[in-house]
């Protein structure tokens, strides 16, 4: 039975590149891809576009494609991204340029365009699906609207012969089932191998957190040298089933126990998992250690799609400004709070607006929401709340460093930032009003 | 006996929402934890931070269940104040859940 190797390069843009360059060197890869797309990220990429009509592509694009294209190239790995975010078109002439530098030859850059319909949305008066209000509510704050597309633009890369295909927004598992689909030639409208697959490219998209990142708790869930984390690769047969494991002598551990916290990672009804090319079911999957750093992967299954694409929207939602100053040794905890009290007293006094504050007590119970009788060594202050203007937000951070001379006693390490908030919300578009586009670029 | 001496654990957030994996580290302790985490017991251990719903889905296959709490994240990751804005620390509180010792 035909086999294919799928490795995933990046669990989000800012990931380590070196597992990458590990992977397409050592990984007998078929495809390498890289999922860098968060969803707040877009927006922010088009803020940048708009300043720059030549920016608004992930900001690791050109270290990454250094990295990784010369061995891609040498050993016929196809790569797959989304690194395009904002502006695929200036990805795909950048990673050209990169191409031409590092003197590889022959290769051919695909670009998917079509994912932004922010002016559909802007003329449209479709609800949000997170509270049911129309999307006029964000009228005059919208600053972009990406639909998640899937894997239909990325197959006609591939079957243009592609060897880089570089995409805008579309859904994760896409980038790892498109070339399964192409591979197996299986038909887009068989609904259990298209869940099979996209069940393979959700273990794979966050990278190192199926081959033992994000798992190690001392004593109870050991993982060896994280140090040198290796990156994921899939051994997918044609009829779905995988094999998840990693480079031979790399950092990590794919065990089912791995491969299980990632399938439910970000899952909500796992018979029912959405994506643009099929709704898939992933309830009945099953693992199974087979070796050392192999797990198999069945069962997943999947029924028809949906006759809507999501939409991300991405808006500007006020202002967020923070404080913060740590206290230490004895007292600590009364001192911090004693803090606590002077910034909201300090906030009111001087008539700061906002319309939702948070204090907390790092150390005590910013995170888990209480307090315990422990004994504490130190406690860091912070106080964060929303604002509607950048000016509102300044003062936060600056009632909170002003304990320094004006508050209890040992504050020490100040730090304040104010910064605007991009927000998301969704909408769906009937498929059919989204249009994508494949472009190519020659080296 | 606490849920993490049991189960490991994932969190996961979409929006405003957050999911929360618990996976007995040995399949015979399915039903154990199933019994005793309940979505209202979970709701509960939770009360200082879900606004909404706790629903639990069950994957006896994997020994796996999945408890999907809404109105939990502040907003969500892009707009909440919280220091932990996605809740990615909120597994580390379901470990701490007690399950009564069996034979109790």
């Amino acid at each position: 039975m035909k086999k294919i190797r799928i490795g995933a390069g990046a669990g989000y843009s800012g990931d380590r590149i070196e597992p990458a360059v590990e992977l397409a060197e050592k990984g007998r890869l078929n495809y390498l891809a890289f999922e860098c797309l968060a969803e707040r990220t877009i927006a922010l990429a088009q803020q940048a576009r708009m300043k720059d009509p030549k920016a608004g592509f992930d900001p690791l694009l050109e270290e990454r494609m250094r990295a990784v294209l010369p061995a891609c190239h040498r050993n016929g790995v196809t790569l797959i991204t989304n690194m395009g975010a904002a502006n695929p078109q200036s990805a795909a002439e950048k990673t050209r340029e990169i191409a031409k530098s590092l003197g590889l030859a022959g290769l051919k850059i695909a670009y998917v365009t079509g994912d932004d319909v922010l002016e559909a949305v802007k003329a449209s008066d479709l609800p949000i699906l997170e509270n049911g209000e129309s999307i006029r509510t964000l009228d005059g704050k919208m600053i972009s609207a990406n639909a998640y597309l899937g894997v239909a633009p990325i197959l006609e890369a591939l079957k243009a012969g592609a060897n880089v295909v570089i995409t805008g927004r579309v859904a994760d598992p896409a980038l790892f089932l498109a070339p399964l689909i192409h591979e197996f030639g299986w038909s887009l409208e068989d609904w259990d191998k298209l869940g099979k697959g996209t069940l393979i490219g959700h273990l794979l998209e966050c990278a190192g957190q199926i081959t033992g990142g994000y798992f190690a708790d001392p004593g109870f869930k050991n993982v060896d040298d994280l140090a040198h984390l290796g990156f994921p690769i899939a051994e997918v047969s044609e009829d779905g089933t995988a094999i998840i494991t990693k480079v031979e002598g790399s950092g990590g551990k794919v065990v089912p126990a791995t491969c299980k916290e990632q399938m439910l990672y970000e899952i909500h009804d796992p018979h029912t998992y959405y994506t643009p090319d099929v709704i898939a079911d992933f309830s009945a999957v099953t693992m199974t250690e087979i070796a050392p750093d192999q797990v198999r992967v069945e069962g997943a299954t999947g029924r028809a799609r949906s006759a809507t694409l999501k939409v991300s929207v991405g808006y500007r939602d006020g202002y967020i400004g923070e404080g913060q100053m740590s206290y230490a040794g004895p007292g600590c905890v009364a001192r911090g709070k004693l803090a606590l009290e002077i910034v909201e007293k300090r906030l009111a006094l001087m008539g700061v607006k906002f319309s939702e504050i948070r204090a907390d007590l790092i150390g005590v119970n910013a995170i888990h929401g209480r307090s315990t009788d422990v004994e504490h060594n130190e406690v860091r202050v912070r106080v964060a709340a929303r604002t509607d203007s950048m000016k509102e937000a300044v003062r936060i951070g600056n009632e909170v460093e002003t304990l320094y001379t004006n508050g209890p006693a040992g504050g020490g390490g100040a730090t304040k930032s104010a910064k605007e908030v991009i927000a998301i919300l969704s909408v769906l578009l009937p498929r059919e009003s989204v249009k994508a586009a494949v472009s190519h670029v020659e080296v | 006996m606490k849920v993490r001496d049991l189960a490991h654990s994932r969190t996961g957030d979409k929006g405003n929402t957050s999911n929360i994996s618990v996976i007995a580290f040995d399949e015979k302790n399915y039903e154990l934890l199933r019994k005793h985490l309940t979505p209202e017991a979970v709701k509960k251990h939770f009360d200082w931070v879900v606004r909404g719903d706790v629903v639990r889905y069950e994957l006896p296959q994997l020994g796996a269940l999945n408890f999907v709490m809404t109105r939990t994240l502040g907003g969500g990751v892009t707009r909440s104040l919280a220091l932990d804005a996605h809740g990615k620390c909120l597994s580390s509180y379901l470990l701490e859940f007690t399950i009564p010792d069996v034979g109790q």
